[in-house]
């Protein structure tokens, strides 16, 4: 979508992507590229295929055709519905836990939990927390270590006006540092700044 | 190389914190073995006889009990999804896991060996063979039952196919660790059953990590 | 027509109220410490320096002053469990899951102190630490369901919810306890004609059975000390987690 070239290549391109499920073909010939700073929303109703979208993007789900280009260094953080966390481990195993698992620089865990609005959660097992508290705590993931692209699904979901604030704001300082990433969202997201933002729509019939 | 670590530290701390099902499989293991005697009779030279054999299929009925937990849990919360992109190829992901389920099925099954083994009469030679044969064994259990876990982990009940799958490729293991403890032929059976153990070991993440990235598409 | 209105809590109901016991129970923990140490103290004399040598067994008899109190409290420990699962389900009392949490890991460390000492006592009279005698076999069997009981109580989130399914499963246990006894022993007379174990029960000469019946009296107090300080903890920690939950519903400062 964002056809202003760059010196450098793009984060992540995408080019005459189609997902098939089944029988159905969810959506056919998508193209884009994701420059630092970009951000991609996709909309469109439910079914449409936003989250298989994310999934290829990520690797996981196999496209029929067409091809996501990603540079190895460019590492990708996937924040969907199930958040990976283990309800009989505190809230801090988990971010530690994940912090070691996808490695690389970022914030500490306490201040992540802080950044979040979770620090005081921090021993609790995050069984006890509410499905917005939990939402949180997939957030500090993102934070405690750095990858350039963020797939976000529904990240708004579960979350209060506060939280939606938050979100916005974790958003804009990705882009700032150079992070770029595709959204798919039924919400408008309280982005600071416009520039650089797109967006794609599928499933344009019913 | 920590995540690595981390990973398999978090799969015991799952494991053994409360809700956990290691002494789960335990007590299943003990179970099955001491149920035998109520079947087949209190007679001891003949529980003396059989109990390489009681011992191996509790060993390998606790073994397969606990294969679903084994992806089922990360599968459901979405962490399998998420390991994808870890620091990790899904490979050493698979290999840690396999690692921790061994630790936490196979370890507290031989440590609790003794006590069956007292219940059904074993003596010194053959109890020491068969343990040794478990430990050597245990690990082509674990592999064989890592794919089987990673092959059914989309379906909603693959906790029962698992099972039926890995049974009849688990054999060879039964024959050769009961095999162990038979004095007549037990060097050879051990030669393979290490040559065994090491092939599964070394070739299941792979086969596993395979499953999961198909399962997924 | 008919009117419902809230039960008014009578003295029982008030003092069980598990705040109360709490309070209570605070003032038991000493005296039945105190009472516990004099009955092992008395009862531990007895055995070892003044109660007779089996003329067969020899010094090894001593061993049935610790195995019997166990053997006693393996199944006087299930009854208590049975009883408070009897409460969970009829009254739906909360203190009476509290008393059938906290006994299980007791229960089944007596039964498995019975059998320990029940194969100490075995390998000189039997030559073998374990025999499938009747009622090695029914003991080793209470000990599985009490592990079983265990498990499941380990395996629940919610407390409250397991309290009530495990009130159930007690009680299936406790019906089914006789069934398992009796087809025990006879599957046991079927391989093994004559048993190894003869009762000996009442018929035991006077200068064994006091202190027996002595320590018997020590290792029931003993597990009436433990109940309650589990039982106290058990209270405490589900404080905790309520408070938990209210530190997560106020969490969230932003």
């Amino acid at each position: 979508m964002n056809v202003s070239a760059k010196a450098h290549p793009p984060l992540m391109s995408a080019r005459d992507l189609s997902v098939r499920r089944g029988e159905r073909l969810l959506f056919q010939a998508i193209g884009f590229s994701l420059n630092p700073g970009d951000v991609l929303l996709l909309r469109g109703p439910n079914g449409a295929g936003k989250s298989t979208l994310l999934l290829t993007l990520a690797g996981i789900v196999r496209a029929e055709s067409g091809s996501v280009t990603r540079a190895d260094a460019v590492g990708l953080h996937l924040l969907t519905y199930q958040h990976g966390l283990k309800a009989r481990l505190t809230v801090r195993e988990n971010l530690a836990f994940w912090q070691a698992l996808y490695g690389g620089p970022g914030l500490g865990l306490e201040a992540a939990l802080e950044r979040v609005g979770i620090a005081s959660l921090a021993g609790l097992e995050t069984g006890y927390l509410s499905s917005g508290q939990t939402r949180r705590l997939s957030l500090a993931r993102l934070l405690v270590s750095h990858r350039p692209l963020w797939l976000l699904d529904e990240p708004s979901a579960t979350l209060d006006a506060a939280g939606e604030a938050l979100l916005g704001a974790l958003i804009d300082e990705h882009r700032l540092e150079g992070g770029a990433a595709v959204i798919a969202t039924h919400h408008d997201l309280p982005l600071a700044n416009p520039s650089g933002q797109s967006t794609l729509t599928l499933g344009g019939k019913p | 190389m920590t995540a690595f670590w981390t990973l398999i530290a978090r799969e015991l701390r799952l494991a053994f914190r409360a809700g956990g099902e290691a002494l789960v499989l335990v007590l299943f293991f003990i179970m099955v073995g001491a149920i035998v005697p109520f079947a087949i009779g209190p007679d001891r030279p003949q529980l003396m006889r059989l109990a390489p054999g009681i011992v191996w299929i509790a060993a390998f009925l606790a073994m397969l009990l606990g294969l679903d937990r084994m992806f089922r849990a990360d599968e459901d919360d979405g962490a399998l999804m998420l390991m994808r992109h870890a620091v990790l190829p899904l490979e050493a992901i698979v290999a840690a896991k396999l690692i921790a389920h061994w630790l936490v099925t196979a370890v507290p099954v031989l440590l609790a060996l003794p006590i069956l083994a007292l219940l059904l009469s074993m003596e010194g030679p053959q109890l020491a063979m068969t343990a040794l044969g478990m430990l050597v064994g245990t690990p082509a259990l674990v592999g064989l039952g890592g794919i089987g876990a990673a092959v059914t982990v989309g379906l909603r009940r693959g906790g029962l196919v698992a099972p039926i799958l890995i049974l009849p490729l688990a054999i060879p293991v039964i024959i050769f660790g009961v095999g162990m403890a038979d004095p007549m032929s037990g060097r050879g059976a051990t030669l393979f059953l290490i040559a065994l153990s090491l092939v599964v070991a070394v070739l299941s993440p792979f086969a596993a990590a395979l499953a999961l990235r198909a399962s997924g598409e | 027509m008919t009117t419902v209105s809230a039960k008014k809590p009578n003295w029982f109901s008030s003092l069980a109220h598990p705040g109360n016991f709490l309070a209570w129970s605070r003032y038991l923990v000493w005296p039945l410490a105190l009472l516990t140490v004099a009955a092992f103290a008395v009862g531990l004399w007895f055995a070892f320096w003044n109660s007779p040598d089996d003329y067969q067994m020899g010094d090894m008899v001593r061993v049935m002053y610790v195995h019997v109190p166990n053997a006693w409290l393996s199944q006087f420990v299930y009854a208590v469990m049975a009883l408070s699962a009897f409460g969970t389900l009829v009254w739906r009392h909360p203190l009476a899951d509290v008393a059938n949490k906290a006994a299980a890991p007791l229960g089944a460390t007596f039964t498995a102190l019975a059998l320990f000492t029940g194969s100490l006592w075995g390998r000189p009279t039997w030559g073998t630490y374990w025999e499938w005698d009747g009622r090695m076999t029914s003991t080793l069997v209470l000990l599985l369901i009490y592990l079983g009981i265990i498990a499941l109580w380990r395996a629940f989130d919610d407390q409250l919810r397991a309290g009530r399914i495990i009130a159930i499963v007690t009680l299936v246990g406790a019906l089914n306890i006789p069934v398992i006894k009796f087809s025990v022993d006879w599957w046991n007379t079927l391989h093994q004609p004559a048993s190894v174990f003869t009762a000996n029960g009442p018929r035991m000469p006077l200068p064994l059975l006091i202190p027996l019946l002595t320590m018997m009296l020590a290792f029931t107090l003993l597990f009436s000390l433990l109940q309650v300080l589990r039982m106290r903890t058990e209270i405490l920690r589900r404080r905790a987690d309520s408070l938990s939950r209210q530190a997560a519903l106020q969490g969230v400062a932003s």
